[in-house]
């Protein structure tokens, strides 16, 4: 079982980090070119020098296009209109038609972006070749921004991500364990026995926590030592710090589990709940998608969420460097919720029935 | 009085496991409660072991009230539950360790209460408990249960799934334990066991049924019981059922026990009558009741 315990969820961390990315890469590009003309052929030239797309067809019409998107052929169609350059050049302005496959609402959204860059570089370009020379002040007053991502300077998804998936391996781990655990010494009968003996409620449950603290603490330990060894992930914050925390963070999850555990009769039961409050605390983390763009309800929920807390923790002191005064108000979050979840553990837990 | 329990009753929702249960068991005695599966032997037991509290009435065991004193009674009773329930991943020698250490004691200390059974299971102490027999089971979870000295052992049902031999066996060692001084509730559906005990009482649907040693039980069987025997024990058997005067007709062993309603029974009417069903080679003789005749007769 041990082997089990920290293989999987390795395996899991070492591939979950690796797939589970917001960049969206190999777009299936496809364009419809009205005019044929170097401009428009300049243009679509720009998708294909792009990384991010795959430019696959050039459609003849329309619906041959739509027939494709409706396949899943591509995902993004360019319509270049007739007489692109013509009118470009005498006009000084055209329009492009642009369709995303929006079936998954967060690709195209990035797609959207995308497609956007690439057309505002070819119009910067192509100013400079159709404009007259006399044409200069006409030009408005452009402002540009330049961004500077800090603790992450290259958005690198990984650093960003590695963390929080040790989080969930750790948060799912003992869980499932902890949640599993009272309830199977119900179903095979030892718990009988032990109730008849004169061992204390809170003996028993400390009993029950201890070793998968334990567990817990070991899977933090190599998770940790993957993210530097494979990922390369920043630890800018102090070690001592992310253990102090996650020793704490445990006990939440220990008693949340045992909790669960003293309210079921049967394995499949402790797993179906424990199942339940994992997928809504991972997806209301922000792990996935940022806590700022919940819903004003979402967000009050959140505050009962100990991942979110987790998730923060580890993202400010791995990547930020926080110090103890920062992550003063989780840790005391954390702490008070972990007292009140074995508090009730241990008072749910009955001798007698 | 080692245990004394009075107008306990206890219902699960709809179900009434126990109805108004009262009686004692004595100080060093070793004491039978005889009844079928779903009689209630298991919810009584979980009752005096404080793993259940009873809707009415109360209880005594060693002298400590189940409710309000249920930690010293925890300390001063061993419980072996019916189901075997000691940890399988554990050996042998590991589980006994556990449960001395978990009543404060060690192996050592109570080593010659146990000492006469622990030896049969000593050669497989490296084993794991779950790679056990279902014999060598019984006996790990006694010397389990007895590990801290107990004044009273509870044991749910010790012989049910348990080899002949390994029965009889079981039962010898509780009589050594009783000879220690050590009061023993026992609970069975095996009838033929309840002759082993000191006293034994009858339980069926949650209702005691009658409470005496097992000689006094036989002798409170109201009629004559024939043995009968014929070449067909099906046609036998449904013969005896459509007769008349018939009073009870059960299948034990090679015989069919049969009372008759009449108070002036003669078994010649019955062999004529027998005769005219075609049956043949027909027996009857008289016998003397067992517990079972008494349970059916009561239990009717």
């Amino acid at each position: 079982m041990l082997p089990i315990i920290f293989v999987l969820p390795l395996l899991q961390l070492v591939i979950l980090s690796n797939a589970a990315t917001f960049e969206v890469k190999n777009i299936k590009f496809g364009y419809i070119d009205n005019d044929h003309t170097s401009t428009s052929r300049d243009l679509v030239e720009k998708f294909n020098a792009s990384t991010y797309f795959n430019v696959l067809t050039n459609f003849s019409s329309e619906a041959l296009a739509s027939a494709a998107m409706l396949n899943g052929e591509v995902d993004v169609v360019l319509q270049i209109p007739q007489y692109f350059e013509r009118d470009l050049q005498k006009e000084k302005h055209n329009s492009l038609g642009v369709s995303i496959n929006a079936i998954d609402g967060a690709a195209a959204g990035v797609e959207n972006v995308y497609v956007t860059q690439i057309v505002q570089g070819f119009n910067q370009n192509i100013k400079v070749d159709v404009l007259q020379v006399s044409d200069k002040q006409m030009q408005a007053i452009r402002i540009e921004t330049i961004p500077l991502f800090w603790y992450n300077k290259t958005l690198n998804y990984k650093t960003f991500m590695v963390p929080g998936i040790l989080v969930l391996l750790v948060t799912m781990i003992t869980l499932f364990l902890s949640g599993m655990n009272i309830v199977r010494e119900k179903e095979i009968g030892t718990l009988e026995q032990i109730n008849v003996t004169p061992i204390k409620k809170s003996q028993f449950i400390i009993g029950k926590l201890f070793p998968f603290w334990l567990i817990g603490m070991g899977l933090l330990t190599v998770g940790l030592l993957l993210a530097k060894l494979i990922f390369n992930v920043p630890m800018i914050g102090s070690l001592p710090l992310m253990y102090f925390y996650t020793s704490i963070y445990i006990l939440v999850i220990l008693g949340i589990g045992l909790f669960i555990s003293n309210f079921t009769d049967t394995q499949q039961q402790a797993m179906f709940i424990a199942w339940f409050f994992t997928v809504i605390f991972i997806l209301m983390s922000g792990l996935f998608t940022p806590i700022e763009s919940m819903p004003k309800w979402a967000q009050t929920i959140t505050e009962f969420n100990p991942i979110k807390y987790f998730v923060q923790v580890m993202r400010m002191v791995m990547l930020k460097g926080s110090d103890i005064n920062d992550i003063l108000p989780q840790l005391l979050k954390t702490a008070f919720y972990a007292f009140i979840m074995n508090g009730l553990a241990v008072w749910s837990y009955k001798k007698t029935n | 009085m080692s245990i004394i329990i009075s107008n306990i009753s206890k219902s699960y929702k709809k179900v009434n496991a126990l109805k108004n249960i009262s009686f004692d068991v004595k100080s060093g005695e070793l004491f039978g409660l005889i009844g079928p599966d779903g009689a209630g032997k298991t919810t009584l037991f979980r009752i005096l072991t404080t793993l259940l509290i009873a809707n009415e009435g109360s209880a005594k065991v060693a002298d400590f009230d189940v409710v309000s004193e249920y930690k010293s009674i925890r300390k001063s009773v061993g419980y072996m539950p019916g189901k075997f329930s000691l940890y399988q991943d554990l050996t042998v020698e590991e589980n006994l360790e556990f449960f001395a250490t978990i009543f404060g004691t060690t192996i050592d200390e109570n080593y010659d209460l146990i000492k006469d059974i622990y030896v049969q299971i000593e050669p497989f102490k490296n084993r794991r408990a779950g790679k056990l027999s279902g014999g060598m089971k019984q006996k790990l979870a006694l010397c389990c249960a007895l590990i801290h000295k107990p004044k009273v052992l509870f044991l749910d049902e010790p012989t049910t799934g348990v080899d002949p031999v390994s029965r009889k066996e079981f039962w010898e060692m509780l009589k050594r334990l009783q000879q220690k001084g050590i009061t023993i509730l026992v609970s069975t559906p095996y009838m033929d066991e309840a002759a082993l005990c000191d006293r034994i009482a009858l339980i069926q649907d949650g209702e005691i049924l009658e409470i005496d040693t097992p000689q006094a039980i036989v002798k409170h069987y109201p009629k004559q019981i024939y043995n009968v025997k014929a070449n067909k024990m099906y046609q036998l058997i449904n013969a005896l059922n459509d007769y008349k005067y018939n009073h009870s007709v059960y299948p034990f062993g090679e015989f069919v026990h049969y009372t008759d309603s009449r108070m002036d029974f003669n078994s010649k009417d019955l062999e004529v009558y027998l005769e005219s069903k075609n049956l043949s080679s027909i027996e009857i003789e008289e016998t003397k009741p067992t517990i079972e005749d008494t349970f059916m007769e009561l239990a009717k």
